[in-house]
């Protein structure tokens, strides 16, 4: 493990701001890919921004806002493969809309329609988890076990701040080292675990710094930055895929969004903070690189935009379209065999709602 | 038919299992090159080499938590936790994902995973070392668990839950790893799970136990000879509960007392006196009576014979009902 250094201090940028930083580019984009994450970007961004009239609409339940932390999700996933598996906590509700998985699927997740529940062998997305970090394990023993069967696939795993505090990070990132597992351990770090700021999760320097505990590398990357993001994450993915085991990516953001939609930030948060991470928002910064490269105009970001409202339109018809889930539901697949009960259950409930 | 321990029993199933299956691996704890404390997987790790014989970081939260994700990518895990009260930390993964997965993805992916581990008391070791946690993994949707008594049945449940599409908790009884050998089938050999067995016929009150207690009520039911015609079900697996077996034989006796090692409020022989109390009120005679350990941590080994319910105390039991009616 000689390869294995303390982790970066640094953010590694490669969107500059026009003016002071220059901007850099990452080797292998084009302005087709280039344009394709940015498709990736406005999808996440508009499904987030309209979730949340739809949760003020009282048309889905409480509701995790992703807003700023699109560059994290779009970027990552980009360096990916489609046989790559991507296990998703709340934070990335709909990052599986990248892998197909229909907006009507993720609406009605938040909905709690059981239409809300995929298959993720059929997108290469797990479940999302709700509980803090208790999925990265999966994404270790997935990883792990796809290379013991010599299969090349690569599994991604996402987590705040909040969830580097929790035993099954730990116990996961120990699991990962050791089976030199081909996983990629994200945080996204936007600093906040509801109320709680990060500097009462660790008094580490970094989150990064972790990884060399556990004998991977630690990489801190600007997760604004969604160029720096993909470079980063193609980076490890390329170590995994050599055998070269895990990688531990702390992309630094701040939360400029409530915790969720029954969170009340100003309670706790500075709005000066919050503001001017909002001017220098992921999305922006990145439509701005663009258009000094001069591959997006304003007509094709109006129809891009355009697009994605529509998909979002379309999403919520179905989804509120779904039937009302038959009761059996209640009771079906939490057994492959079931025990003898649960049809004496499930007739006793019909019978006693007069179905 | 070989005589085995039933420690050899669980070891000879692994083998099978592993043999039949090449999709079976064992991991956990020091199960490698030792083959586990009590060489429950001793011989697998030359047998099958360490991709599927697989000794872990000593982390159990993190031997559930990466075995859901060896599931996803098409293993089918035997996890050893190395001793009933060290599997409290994996509770979070069990509770949180091992017995909803499925359910979570509406059916499409199953986790045929088995836990393993040893349980229970009376072999005079340190603290958490004897604890009987069985209603905790019952209690939890989407998890079945068995409990063998017998070294066949220790072969034949462990090799119907590797091969169960469904997670199973198997508890082994360490106090009997060793204790006597039996006539166990070799090969192939299963024990469906939901069945119970009749370890014993009578006609005037059935002792209801499973694990390390039915050769206590075995015991209680010689000590009762002469007195009254002695039933024992083993019950073999509380989930599911073999339901039609408790019912049949309670109609029979109209007479009940349940055996468990564990504490004993909403431990397992509570559920049982409930279904009885539900489904069979009117085939009893008296009261069903629970013998259980205590509402108490399970105590130092110097007086933990006073905390195990004992042949008296069970054979007691039975007088009481008898007497009852």
């Amino acid at each position: 493990m000689s390869r294995v250094l303390p982790a970066e201090g640094g953010l590694r940028r490669v969107i500059g701001d026009g003016v002071a930083t220059p901007d850099g580019e990452v080797e292998g984009l084009g302005s087709d890919e280039l344009l394709a994450l940015y498709r990736n970007l406005v999808l996440l961004r508009t499904y987030d921004e309209r979730s949340l009239v739809y949760h003020r609409q009282g048309r889905v339940g409480t509701y995790a806002i992703f807003w700023n932390h699109e560059a994290m999700q779009a970027g990552s996933a980009f360096a990916l493969e489609p046989r790559d598996w991507i296990f998703p906590s709340y934070r990335e509700s709909a990052i599986g809309l990248l892998r197909g998985i229909p907006a009507s699927t993720v609406l009605s997740w938040w909905r709690g329609h059981p239409a809300g529940w995929w298959n993720p062998e059929e997108y290469g997305v797990a479940s999302i988890c709700v509980p803090i970090g208790t999925h990265v394990p999966h994404a270790v023993g997935f990883a792990w076990g796809s290379r013991l069967k010599g299969e090349d696939r690569v599994a991604i795993v996402y987590f705040g701040d909040g969830a580097t505090s929790e035993g099954s990070f730990h116990e996961a990132a120990t699991f990962a080292g050791v089976m030199a597992a081909p996983a990629i351990l994200f945080c996204n770090n936007n600093q906040w675990a509801i109320s709680t700021p990060v500097s009462r999760q660790t008094a580490a320097a970094a989150l990064a710094d972790k990884a060399s505990g556990y004998g991977m590398p630690g990489v801190r990357v600007d997760g604004g930055d969604v160029l720096a993001v993909y470079e980063a994450t193609r980076e490890a993915v390329e170590r995994a895929r050599a055998g070269e085991g895990p990688t531990l990516i702390e992309a630094v953001t701040y939360r400029a969004a409530p915790h969720a939609t029954a969170d009340d930030p100003s309670i706790y948060i500075d709005p000066a903070r919050v503001e001017e991470e909002r001017e220098n928002e992921c999305v922006g910064r990145y439509e701005r690189y663009l258009a000094r490269l001069g591959v997006l105009t304003d007509s094709l970001a109006s129809e891009i935009k355009q697009e994605a409202l529509e998909l979002m339109r379309q999403g919520i018809a179905e989804a509120e379209a779904e039937p009302p889930a038959d009761v059996s539901l209640v009771f079906e697949h939490a057994y492959a065999n079931p025990p003898p009960t649960q049809a004496h259950d499930l007739a006793e409930l019909r019978r006693t709602l007069g179905g | 038919m070989a005589e085995r321990l039933l420690v050899e029993a669980v070891n000879d199933a692994l083998h099978v299992e592993m043999e039949r299956d090449p999709s079976v691996l064992v991991m956990g704890e020091d199960v490698g090159v030792l083959g586990g404390v009590f060489r429950a997987t001793a011989g697998l790790h030359d047998r099958f080499g360490a991709q599927r014989c697989i000794s872990t970081p000593l982390a159990e939260a993190g031997i559930v938590g990466t075995a859901i994700g060896l599931c996803m990518a098409g293993w089918r895990p035997v996890c050893e936790l190395q001793y009933d009260a060290f599997g409290y930390p994996a509770l979070d993964q069990l509770i949180t994902h091992v017995g909803r997965y499925r359910w979570r993805t509406r059916g499409k992916l199953s986790f045929p995973l088995t836990i393993r581990m040893p349980y229970g008391g009376g072999v005079r070791a340190p603290e958490l070392h004897e604890d009987s946690p069985e209603t905790y993994y019952v209690h939890t949707p989407g998890v079945k668990v068995a409990i063998p008594s017998t070294p066949a049945d220790a072969k034949g449940l462990l090799a119907a839950a590797i091969r169960d599409p469904d997670p199973v908790v198997v508890l082994e009884p360490k106090l009997h790893y060793r204790s006597s050998k039996e006539e166990v089938p070799d090969g192939e050999y299963l024990v469906p799970l939901g069945k119970a067995r009749r370890a014993r016929e009578g006609s005037d009150v059935t002792l209801v136990a499973y694990g390390s207690m039915v050769p206590v009520a075995g015991r209680a039911a010689d000590a009762l000879a002469g007195e009254a015609s002695v039933e024992v079900l083993d019950l073999r697996t509380l989930k599911p509960l073999d339901e039609e077996a408790l019912l049949a034989s309670v109609a029979k006796t109209g007479r009940v007392v349940v055996v468990q090692e564990a504490p004993r409020v909403c431990g397992f022989a509570a559920e049982v006196a409930a279904v009885l109390a539900e489904k069979a009120i009117f085939d009893l005679q008296g009261p069903v009576v629970r013998v259980t350990g205590y509402d108490v941590p399970y105590p130092y080994w110097q007086i933990e014979d006073a905390y195990m319910p004992s042949v008296e105390r069970v054979a007691d039991a039975a007088r009481r009902v008898l007497a009852a009616s």
